[in-house]
C-alpha cells in the first residue's frame, strides 16, 4: 500500500512537472533563441549560451516595427473602449430588464460571435473600401467590434444578471432613472467585470490576424501580429529567425505580465456563461 | 445621453406609462447601439457576402458585378458533342480537399484538446504545492498571440535546425530529420501539435471551472462506499461536468472550423493542411475570383450554422443559462 501510493505520488508529480515544461518551452525557447546571433542561432542549445541583444536592436530600430506596435496598441485600445460603452448598457437592457425576444437576441448575439469571420469578409471588404476606411486603423476598429463586442456583452449580461435585485429597486423607489441605475448603481460594482472582459477583449484584438491581413495594404498601417508573419530576409532562403524571435518576445512579454497579473479574473471571464447551465 | 423615459411619463395627462413599460422603452435605447454596430459590423457584411456568391463580381471591379444565381457554386453546359461539363465549387476537388482538412483537423484537435484538457484539470483540481503556478504556467500558451506561436513552432520545427527534431533524433524516436512544415505527410501533424499547445489550456481552465463546482461530499461518499477511482471519474465527475464540458467543445469546435491564421502561417501553400477560411480568402483577395471565393465563404458559414444547430439541439445544450 505504501509503495503503491509512493508510485501514485509520483507519477502525478511527473504529470505536473510535463505540463509546465510543455506549457512554457517554446516561449522559453523563443527567449534563448532571440538572444542568439550570427551560425549561434543554428546550434540547438537547450540552456542559455549568449546575451547578444542585437536581434532587439534590429527589431526596434527597423523601419517600420515601432509604428506596427503603436498601430496594434491604438487599434485594441480603441476597439476596447467601443465595445465596452456599446455592451453596458446593452447588458443593462438584456439582464435587467424583462421584454418579449430578449432569449432570442441573446442567442443571436451569441450567435455572431460564433460567426466564421471568412463570411463577412467579402462583405466587410466593399463596406470598408465604400466608407473610406481601407488601409487604415479604423477600418480594423470598425470590423473586431464583431468579435469583441458579442463576448462583451454576453459576460457583462452573466455578470449583471448575478447582482442583487434590491439595489436596483431601492435606487427604482428613490426615483432613479435606468440611465442613474447604470451609471450610478451598476458602474461601481461592475469593475472587475470590465477588467476582465476588457482585457480579454484586447487580448482578442491585439492577437487578430485575418482582418488585418486582409484591411491593411502598406507596411506602416499593418498590426504586430501581420509584421511578423510578413517579416522576411533579403531572399526567400533566409529566414530571419533572430529577429522575429525578438519580435515575438517583445509583443508577447507585455501580454503574458498581463495575463499573470489578472489571471483570476481572466479565468473567471473565460468561464462565465460557459459553466452555468 | 438622456434617458428617453422620463419625458411621456413628465407631461403627466392622463395615463402615465407603468413602470415596467418605462424600462422597456429604455431597453430599447439602450440596446440600439449596440444592435447597430453588430447590423453594421456582421448582418449587412455577411448578406453582402451571400449576394456576391451569386453574381460574377471581381475584386478590381466590386460594382460591376453580374447576377448569375448559383453558376458559383455549380453550373454546367454541354458541348456539341453532347458531353456535359460541371464546373463550380461543388464540383471543385481543390474545396473538397478543403473542406476535408477542415473536418479532419476540427475532429482530431477537438478530440485531443478535450481529453488532455480534461486530464490538466483533473491534475490542477488535486491539492498539492505549487498549484498557482502551473495554472500560471497553463495560461502561457492561451496568452502567446496565434502569429507568434506558429512562429515560434515553426523554429522549433524546422527541418535542419530545429530542436523538435534534435530532440527526437536524440531519443531516439525517429531515425532521420524530418522537414515537418514543409511536406505534406507530416504538414498537418504539425498543425495539430500546435493548435493542441495553444488551445489545451482553454479547454484546461473551463473543466476545471465545472469540476470545482462539484461538491466534496460526493467524492467523500464514494471514497467510503470504497468505489474504484475510475469508476467514480466516468459515473459520477464525468455526468457532473458534461453540461460545462459540451459548451467548452461547441465553442473550440467553431474555432477549429474556421482556423485561419495558424495555417496560414505554420504551412503556407500546403494542399495537405488547407482549410476552407484558407482557400476562401485566397479566392477572394490573392486569386481575384471574388465570387468564387464569397461562395466558398457561404458555404463554410453555412456547414458551420448546420453543425451549431444539429450541436445544439442533439445535446440539448443550454446556452443562455437563463432558466436554470
Amino acid at each position: 500500500m505504501q509503495a503503491q501510493s509512493l508510485i501514485a505520488r509520483t507519477g502525478f508529480y511527473i504529470a505536473v512537472v510535463a505540463i509546465v515544461v510543455i506549457a512554457v518551452f517554446p516561449f522559453y525557447y523563443a527567449i534563448l533563441t532571440s538572444f542568439k546571433t550570427g551560425t549561434q542561432i543554428f546550434e540547438v542549445t537547450y540552456w542559455p549560451t549568449s546575451f547578444d541583444l542585437s536581434n532587439y536592436r534590429t527589431v526596434l530600430t527597423g523601419r517600420t516595427f515601432p509604428q506596427n506596435v503603436l498601430n496594434s496598441l491604438f487599434v485594441a485600445t480603441a476597439t476596447v473602449c467601443l465595445s465596452l460603452l456599446l455592451a453596458v448598457t446593452a447588458s443593462y437592457a438584456l439582464a435587467r430588464v424583462r421584454f418579449r425576444g430578449r432569449g432570442l437576441l441573446l442567442i443571436t448575439i451569441l450567435a455572431v460571435s460564433m460567426f466564421p469571420q471568412i463570411a463577412v469578409l467579402a462583405g466587410l471588404f466593399e463596406l470598408i473600401r465604400f466608407l473610406g476606411l481601407f488601409n487604415t486603423p479604423f477600418a480594423l476598429i470598425f470590423s473586431y467590434t464583431i468579435f469583441t463586442l458579442p463576448f462583451t456583452v454576453w459576460v457583462l449580461t452573466t455578470f449583471m444578471r448575478d447582482l442583487p435585485v434590491e439595489i436596483e429597486e431601492a435606487a427604482i423607489v428613490d426615483g432613479a432613472t435606468p440611465w442613474v441605475i447604470i451609471t450610478k448603481v451598476f458602474m461601481p460594482l461592475l469593475w472587475p467585470a470590465l477588467v476582465t472582459t476588457g482585457l480579454l477583449a484586447f487580448i482578442g484584438a491585439w492577437n487578430e490576424f485575418l482582418f488585418a491581413l486582409t484591411f491593411t495594404s502598406s507596411e506602416t498601417t499593418r498590426t504586430v501580429p501581420v509584421a511578423i508573419a510578413l517579416l522576411s530576409g533579403a531572399s526567400d532562403k533566409e529566414i530571419p529567425w533572430g529577429p522575429i524571435m525578438a519580435a515575438s518576445v517583445i509583443v508577447t512579454v507585455p501580454l503574458v505580465v498581463l495575463v499573470l497579473i489578472f489571471q483570476r479574473k481572466i479565468v473567471a471571464g473565460l468561464t462565465a456563461g460557459g459553466v452555468k447551465g | 445621453m438622456t434617458s428617453p423615459s422620463t419625458s411621456p411619463a413628465r407631461a403627466g395627462t392622463g395615463a402615465e406609462l407603468s413602470l415596467q413599460q418605462q424600462r422597456v422603452r429604455s431597453a430599447f435605447w439602450f440596446l440600439a447601439p449596440m444592435m447597430v454596430a453588430l447590423i453594421a459590423a456582421a448582418a449587412w457584411p455577411l448578406f453582402r457576402t451571400i449576394y456576391f456568391s451569386l453574381t460574377n463580381t471581381t475584386l478590381s471591379s466590386l460594382y460591376e458585378g453580374e447576377w448569375i444565381g448559383l453558376g458559383n457554386y455549380l453550373n454546367w453546359r454541354t458541348l456539341s458533342s453532347g458531353k456535359t461539363i460541371y464546373r463550380g465549387t461543388l464540383v471543385d476537388p481543390a474545396w473538397w480537399n478543403a473542406v476535408w482538412n477542415t473536418v479532419r483537423f476540427s475532429f482530431v484537435s477537438v478530440l485531443l484538446e478535450t481529453v488532455l484538457g480534461l486530464l490538466v484539470a483533473l491534475v490542477l483540481n488535486a491539492e498539492f504545492r505549487g498549484r498557482a503556478l502551473v495554472r500560471a504556467a497553463i495560461l502561457i500558451p492561451w496568452a502567446i498571440p496565434t502569429i507568434v506561436s506558429a512562429k515560434m513552432w515553426a523554429w522549433m520545427l524546422n527541418d535542419q535546425f530545429g530542436i523538435i527534431n534534435d530532440l527526437f533524433l536524440n531519443l531516439g524516436i525517429i531515425s532521420e530529420k524530418i522537414a515537418w512544415t514543409a511536406s505534406d505527410a507530416t504538414s498537418m501533424y504539425a498543425v495539430l501539435m500546435v493548435d493542441v499547445w495553444k488551445t489545451t489550456p482553454f479547454m484546461a481552465l473551463l473543466c476545471l471551472a465545472g469540476l470545482q463546482m462539484i461538491p466534496r461530499d460526493i467524492y467523500e461518499a464514494a471514497r467510503i462506499d470504497g468505489v474504484h477511482p475510475v469508476k467514480v471519474f466516468f459515473r459520477i465527475t464525468l455526468p457532473l461536468i458534461r453540461p460545462a464540458l459540451m459548451v467548452a467543445v461547441i465553442f473550440r469546435a467553431l474555432d477549429a472550423l474556421r482556423i485561419f491564421d495558424l495555417i496560414y502561417v505554420l504551412t503556407p501553400n500546403s494542399s495537405a493542411t488547407k482549410t476552407m477560411s484558407v482557400i476562401s480568402r485566397e479566392n477572394l483577395i490573392d486569386f481575384d475570383k471574388f465570387a468564387y471565393g464569397s461562395a466558398q465563404s457561404t458555404l463554410l458559414f453555412a456547414i458551420i450554422a448546420l453543425f451549431v444547430a444539429a450541436y445544439i439541439w442533439l445535446g440539448k445544450v443550454n446556452l443562455t443559462g437563463e432558466n436554470r
